[in-house]
């Protein structure tokens, strides 16, 4: 009975109904307490530790597609490689909720704090399902339950003509990418007749040659999954919406969404293509299309451009916004080596520019609140009217550039050992040169916090929680810099995907 | 019976107006209309797969669609008004506080 099987699969998406009800008892909580708004952000981080809890608690499970009924394969999948980008996802959001409570800029919208944590709920619960996803339709929901809540909370502040701009640019650039998205998976749903993953694959894999109308539908779904992770030539949004949203959001959608969508990414190439594994690790793909090419020309474009285009930034966060497009062309480049040594590469490579960017943009976040600005000229001096935060922001960037005794190293040098594998001399060498490309803008943030003289004599103080936080976000970026054996182990294991 | 083909043809236009819609129109109010015009085309692929194939997997996509759609429009209606608000126009070319 369909019934049954619905019922049987409960136990399955534990986190994802914790996190719906969670979104319900926010929006209840701001309808019967509107005096107590200031309880919301608790309220929220207890319902993400309880989703936490319940899917720490799936990874001894035995994997399963969900909503499997009869003849129909589920809608989703519960695998380690879901279960790692979901413990990403809830951390991120988690340290996202503390930085919301410290923002000087979500405070002139105090009355609509509700709306806010409602709307991040629904992200974590969109993220969910699209790192599960094996269906289409799935899919397609998911990205737009993402996506849908990142265009209002990017115009959250209403009065703000920059995030209206940034609201009304991110979701007209959304809704043409999903739109193309969308007719590439109606062209390949006529062609395969199913929306499964897996039958998909069944019918791909006999494919001996590249077809044109395929080709062109995966293309045209690339496009979705291109805007998600914001590569280069669908980029044009991120400078713009990175630059215009509040901070918080500005970090939440460079780690967390773009994690989602490289986990999508990859599902999606992985199960649809998968014909079979050599002895080294790769995977041998169907011929019906080419993605190893497809995906070497995005990966060098999306870093050569966000690099260079970083190089002339005078607006920290557009700086950061477009050091957040090269980075993807990093992980991108790792992609492309189709194999297990370049899927390792980028979930190591997640946790490490998780930390390190989440890292920045709390400290941009929190110089905008001493002083209002994010323009790098304001920055001058600050290294020493805020010592802590000026070495903090020093650790981060070092780190975002890639070099030791932090994280970032061991995040480069995972992508180089999967490109020098394969081996792909060209694309490491162009990684090595952006690499250096990029030290020269972040060392122009350290430039300008120590070596420029302040403009005007001034003490800053930071609450205690905020230099905690801080610290929180630093320190690991050392420690895994020279300690990363649990973070390569933990990397190794949640590859496993289900089906293989 | 008409040919399935005719179906995906129209579909192939529309699509096509959508986009060419969204690079040279510049209200965002047309805009909108014009990715209206992108998601209804695949609207229709889906439907023709669906009857010629004999699988109702394309009509029960289609429902979800029609959804996004509806909740696109009113987000982004929501968008504009706050955008109005603040500049009094909604010609994309005016929108420019943020550049390069």
């Amino acid at each position: 009975m369909v019934i049954n099987t619905i019922f049987n699969s409960f136990h399955l998406i534990g986190p994802e109904i914790a996190v719906a009800l969670l979104l319900l008892a926010v929006v209840i909580f701001d309808l019967a307490f509107p005096k107590n708004k200031k309880f919301l952000p608790w309220l929220t981080i207890t319902g993400i530790i309880v989703a936490g809890f319940l899917t720490v608690k799936q990874y001894s499970l035995e994997s399963g597609f969900v909503f499997e009924s009869g003849n129909t394969q589920g809608l989703i999948v519960i695998d380690n490689f879901a279960f790692f980008f979901k413990l990403l996802i809830l951390g991120v959001s988690l340290l996202i909720i503390l930085f919301s409570v410290s923002s000087e800029e979500l405070k002139n919208c105090y009355d609509r704090a509700g709306e806010y944590y409602t709307l991040i709920t629904g992200m974590i619960l969109g993220m969910f399902f699209m790192v599960s996803t094996v269906d289409l339709i799935t899919l397609y929901i998911s990205i737009e339950l993402v996506s849908f809540s990142s265009y209002v909370l990017a115009g959250f502040i209403k009065k703000s003509k920059r995030s209206s701009e940034a609201g009304l640019k991110y979701i007209i650039y959304g809704a043409v990418a999903s739109g193309i998205m969308l007719f590439g998976i109606s062209l390949v749903f006529g062609y395969t007749g199913t929306t499964n993953f897996y039958q998909i694959n069944h019918i791909v894999v006999h494919s001996l040659s590249p077809d044109f109308l395929l080709s062109l539908a995966f293309i045209l779904i690339f496009v979705g999954f291109g805007y998600k992770i914001s590569a280069v030539p669908f980029h044009f949004w991120t400078p713009d919406v990175y630059e215009g949203a509040p901070t918080t959001i500005t970090a939440y959608l460079s780690v967390a969404s773009k994690a989602a969508g490289f986990a999508l990414l990859i599902r999606f190439v992985k199960i649809i293509f998968f014909t079979g594994i050599d002895e080294n690790g790769y995977w041998i793909l169907s011929k019906a299309f080419n993605w190893s090419y497809l995906l070497i020309i995005i990966s060098v474009l999306t870093m050569t451009v966000g690099n260079f285009a970083a190089l002339w930034q005078n607006n920290v966060k557009r700086m950061l916004a477009y050091s957040s497009i090269a980075h993807a062309g990093y992980m991108l480049a790792a992609l492309t080596m189709l194999s297990e040594q370049g899927l390792l590469a980028i979930v190591v490579y997640f946790v490490v520019y998780g930390l390190t960017n989440l890292g920045a943009f709390y400290i941009v976040l929190l110089i905008h609140n001493k002083t209002g600005s994010e323009e790098i000229d304001d920055y001058d001096g600050l290294g020493y009217q805020m010592p802590l935060m000026g070495v903090a922001m020093t650790i981060l960037l070092v780190s975002l550039t890639g070099l030791p005794p932090t994280a970032g190293f061991i995040g480069k040098l995972y992508v180089f050992i999967s490109i020098l594998d394969a081996p792909h001399y060209t694309l490491a060498v162009i990684v090595a040169l952006n690499s250096v490309v990029s030290l020269y803008y972040y060392v122009r943030i350290i430039k300008h916090l120590y070596l420029n003289n302040p403009k005007v004599e001034r003490e800053f103080t930071f609450p205690v929680t905020q230099t905690i936080l801080v610290l929180v976000l630093t320190i690991p970026v050392i420690i895994l810099g020279l300690y990363f054996g649990p973070l390569l182990e933990m990397g190794k294991v949640s590859l496993r995907m289900f089906g293989f | 019976m008409i040919p399935v083909e005719y179906y995906l043809v129209l579909s192939a236009f529309m699509f096509t107006t959508g986009v060419i819609g969204v690079l040279i129109r510049r209200n965002a109010i047309v805009l909108f209309m014009s990715i209206e015009l992108m998601l209804n085309s695949a609207n229709l692929t889906f439907v023709t797969f669906a009857s010629f194939l004999g699988d109702s997997a394309g009509q029960v996509f289609i429902f979800f669609v029609m959804t996004v759609a509806a909740a696109e429009a009113a987000v982004g209606l929501a968008i504009m008004i706050a955008l109005f608000r603040n500049k009094q126009t909604l010609n994309a070319d005016e929108v420019n506080v943020l550049k390069w």
